[in-house]
């Protein structure tokens, strides 16, 4: 941990995802510098030697998945972090990491695309992406930050995610957010709640690495650590062997399934703002969740009955948290900085709520005022 | 109407010029030495010098929820093109900092023009402090952020061997704008009507 911990810090989102990473445990990053997420690289080089941790600069982001891949599954707690660009290359290698269930954290620092696009302005493009980029079926988890203080906590929050669950966290960042500089100060590490993988209790000659039990989340055991396991992307038994046997396939797609099923309320994080008695709704998430914040202050400010939710877990989608908007609101604005990505999972919620999008793709921020107009105009 | 302090700056100029620096440099004085809340962000070009550069710093006593300027109660403006562009969201009762080195064009009477670049190089030998030069200019002008938070800060951000250098930069300019008489600036004509978002 840095020894600054506790004073107040002028700090930007890509540093304190940085130190919510080490603070969680985090000592391996591999990955390829990429604007807007080098910071994180050219941080993480700073601080890993001196906490006796590793970063490698990989030949690219295809190398850096698969780095952090094998760092996991030696014990190691990992990151990478990239953009758009970056974050297409490593789609392969993280469907292995949900195959083989290797704990780990991908940051991507959402940045104008489609392919190289804008690669100094802002956008939220990518959200689908991060849940579905992968091929096959796979559960995943995707969190979205939207302050300095939230890069922290949220980036934290990614790594107890996964080592719980087993499962690769994509936290997806903006340029906003990562070169948003605020002041913070950050929590002593003794009340920052870290959670750890469950390493196996039996004897290595009786260990089965894909075992199920209650959780649906097998113990994992290092490699080298005299465990002998079988790693492998494809469908595989308990024994960590390829199968193709109907019933041992569908037990192993089911339990990644239910494993995260299983956690959807701890899972789901959301953040309601004023919507006690709201009658109309934004939501929101990343960077233009401050837009809207605001929005809906000033909306109250004149009198109008409004509320935000703020999006932090993406996917699992909040169903349960956007449901209950959706009962107590005749109208619900989600203002994106795409043509329109969340909103159809809201709308797939839908009861007779009047949902309605407002997006922007020309790399600028969406602003207070236009969703305080589209408010009104509701 | 939304009543709260939420004092807006923005810094203009061109990559290499140390907006973004000079932006960083403030946002520490106001954040870490005098105790506000900030929010200081950026935006420029692909380009690693040349192009428009462009640093922002909202300062309150309260959490901040937008981070971005809204209506800009300062705007420095250290190059014409860079004031040009980002001229548009200037409060009417707000105050233009400009380097008269590089701008001769000014678009309102609220403006304090001065020499930064200059100043930087005939009484400091180096015009690579303009941007510092700016900066204590602006402090004065904004009256926020005292000349030694200032200080404090461009002694953590600046490199030790150039401590020394920027610290007179710094006071340079903040002589140079206390020469000015800020109060004989035209005042604003206050209306009801308030802009808000």
């Amino acid at each position: 941990m840095s020894e600054k911990n506790g004073q107040r810090r002028l700090l930007q989102g890509n540093e304190a995802i940085v130190e919510g990473a080490l603070a969680a445990g985090c000592r391996f990053f591999a990955g390829y510098p990429i604007t807007p997420a080098s910071e994180i690289a050219e941080m993480m080089s700073l601080r890993l030697p001196a906490l006796n941790g590793t970063f490698i600069q990989m030949e690219d982001e295809i190398a850096g998945m698969g780095a952090i891949i094998g760092a996991s599954l030696a014990g190691v707690k990992s990151l990478t972090a990239t953009s758009g660009p970056g974050f297409s290359l490593m789609q392969e290698n993280l469907g292995f990491a949900c195959a083989a269930e290797v704990p780990c954290v991908v940051v991507n620092v959402m940045r104008v695309g489609p392919s190289t696009g804008l690669s100094t302005s802002p956008a939220q493009g990518d959200v689908m992406q991060a849940r579905w980029g992968t091929h096959g079926d796979h559960p995943v988890i995707v969190l979205a930050v939207s302050t300095v203080v939230d890069c922290f906590a949220t980036t934290v929050q990614a790594f107890n995610l996964a080592e719980k669950y087993r499962v690769p966290v994509i936290v997806l960042s903006d340029e906003i957010v990562a070169h948003t500089r605020e002041t913070v100060v950050l929590p002593d590490p003794a009340d920052i709640m870290v959670i750890d993988r469950i390493h196996p209790g039996v004897p290595p000659e009786w260990y089965i690495p894909y075992e199920d039990n209650s959780r649906g989340v097998p113990a994992m055991a290092a490699m080298g650590s005299g465990y002998r396991h079988h790693v492998t992307g494809l469908i595989h038994d308990v024994r960590g062997f390829p199968t193709e046997r109907p019933e041992e396939v569908d037990a192993f797609i089911r339990r990644l399934f239910r494993k995260i099923t299983n956690g959807f309320a701890e899972i789901q994080i959301t953040r309601s703002v004023m919507m006690e008695d709201a009658e109309i709704a934004v939501i929101a998430y990343g960077a233009v969740s401050r837009s809207a914040l605001r929005a809906v202050r000033l909306a109250r400010s004149r009198g109008i009955r409004a509320g935000l939710l703020q999006l932090i877990t993406l996917f699992p989608f909040p169903r349960k948290a956007v449901e209950g908007v959706l009962r107590q609101c005749r109208r619900v604005l989600v203002p994106e900085m795409n043509m329109g990505q969340m909103i159809r999972e809201v709308k797939r919620v839908n009861l007779a709520t009047e949902i309605v999008r407002h997006n922007r793709v020309d790399g600028q921020f969406i602003t207070p005022a236009e969703i305080y107009d589209h408010l009104l105009s509701m | 109407m939304m009543k709260e302090e939420r004092y807006e700056m923005r810094f203009g100029g061109s990559g290499g010029q140390g907006i973004i620096l000079a932006a960083v440099i403030f946002a520490e004085a106001a954040g870490i030495h005098e105790g506000f809340h900030v929010c200081q962000t950026q935006s420029y070009g692909p380009e690693a010098r040349g192009g428009r550069s462009k640093a922002e710093i909202v300062i309150s006593h309260e959490e901040i929820d937008y981070p971005k300027v809204i209506g800009m109660d300062l705007f420095l403006a250290m190059n014409q093109p860079a004031l040009d562009a980002y001229f548009v969201d200037f409060k009417p009762a707000g105050i233009l900092v400009a380097d008269a080195t590089f701008v001769d064009q000014v678009p309102t009477s609220r403006a304090l023009v001065l020499p930064f670049t200059t100043i930087a190089r005939e009484k400091l030998g180096n015009e690579l402090v303009a941007n510092i030069v700016a900066l204590g200019a602006v402090g004065v002008v904004c009256g926020k952020v005292g000349l030694a938070s200032l200080e404090k800060a461009v002694a953590h951000r600046v490199p030790a061997k150039f401590t020394e250098l920027n610290i007179r930069a710094l006071h340079a300019g903040a002589e140079a704008a206390r020469q000015q008489d800020l109060s004989a600036l035209p005042p604003f004509i206050d209306s009801d009507e308030e802009k808000e978002v």
